[in-house]
């Protein structure tokens, strides 16, 4: 005779329980919201009254403040959401897939806004809004990767079968990334080098560098809010979508 | 200070775009919260409950 014993979760695994998920992200959200605020009060304080005007650029160093964050969190978020493919396609996790769903339209706004501030930001140091040049064009193709991805989730009705189909498309697109990070040194570009992850280091005087870093964090920080609220709202959301199978099949069978 | 600057057209209009979108992202965060959770509320007021808590009944 043979026993079949049901395995017992790991703390990992507890811990990603949609249902554990929404018990104890709650507590996230307001010290989450409080730092947020606290980094862009002394992000944007440095910003505007305590950094020097760059020897080269003059005050348009100030607009590095935001495009540099925003370009940061268009590559770090779509990073997020090709770990969580790897999530849905390995362990089938139902929270992977959520954090995959959750994340996409936070990714294509800061896409966006990189793509936005760095024209504004061209004009006076390049003399032009825009170019068709390896950074740019890979960041616009993230962009479009984004808009994809949002469109699949809502072409879908069954979310568990798109999280998968999503899942492959997210992991293909992720070959974007590194072309997006080394385009500066495989192509000819109007596109300045890194200067901030570089392998020895920033290469930023200090007085630019702490601003830079500081609202990079401060947009970290507000880009995990909302990843966390997102998430939150999805599984209800599915909750929902579940009561109303539900109620649809009761209303059948009465 | 940034309003004494030469490019203030440039850097006031990134600062702004950033602060309309950013808003726009927060604003639509939260009402989609609210409206799931509405929706939520009014099946379970109807009655409906999830399969798993039927059968723990």
């Amino acid at each position: 005779m043979t026993t079949v014993s049901a395995k017992k979760p790991n703390w990992f695994s507890s811990l990603a329980h949609p249902g554990n998920f929404l018990a104890w992200s709650r507590y996230l959200v307001w010290p989450l919201a409080l730092l947020t605020v606290a980094a862009f009060a002394v992000g944007l304080w440095f910003a505007f009254w305590n950094s020097p005007d760059d020897y080269q650029m003059g005050d348009m160093v100030r607009v590095m403040y935001v495009h540099v964050p925003n370009a940061w969190l268009s590559q770090f978020v779509y990073a997020v959401m090709a770990l969580s493919a790897f999530g849905t396609l390995v362990w089938r996790h139902p929270l992977a897939d959520v954090a995959n769903k959750a994340a996409a339209p936070l990714g294509a706004t800061f896409t966006a806004l990189a793509l936005f501030t760095g024209s504004l930001w061209g004009r006076p140091t390049w003399g032009t809004y825009w170019e068709w040049d390896g950074r740019m064009t890979s960041t616009l193709v993230l962009l479009l990767i984004y808009l994809g991805i949002i469109a699949l989730w809502r072409a879908f009705d069954d979310q568990l079968r798109a999280g998968r189909i999503i899942a492959i498309v997210t992991l293909v697109g992720a070959l974007n990334i590194p072309v997006i990070k080394f385009s500066v040194d495989w192509w000819n570009t109007l596109h300045q080098p890194a200067s901030v992850f570089t392998a020895n280091g920033p290469r930023m005087p200090l007085p630019l560098l702490i601003p830079l870093l500081t609202m990079m964090l401060a947009f970290t920080l507000l880009f995990s809010l909302l990843q966390v609220l997102r998430m939150r709202t999805e599984i209800l959301r599915r909750r929902a979508d579940s009561l109303s199978r539900q109620a649809a099949l009761q209303g059948v069978a009465s | 200070m940034i309003l004494s600057g030469e490019h203030f057209g440039f850097i006031f209009g990134s600062y702004l775009g950033v602060l309309v979108l950013v808003a726009a992202l927060i604003v639509w965060v939260i009402v989609d919260d609210r409206r799931v959770k509405a929706r939520l509320r009014a099946l379970e007021a109807s009655g409906i409950r999830r399969r798993s808590e039927s059968d723990s009944k």
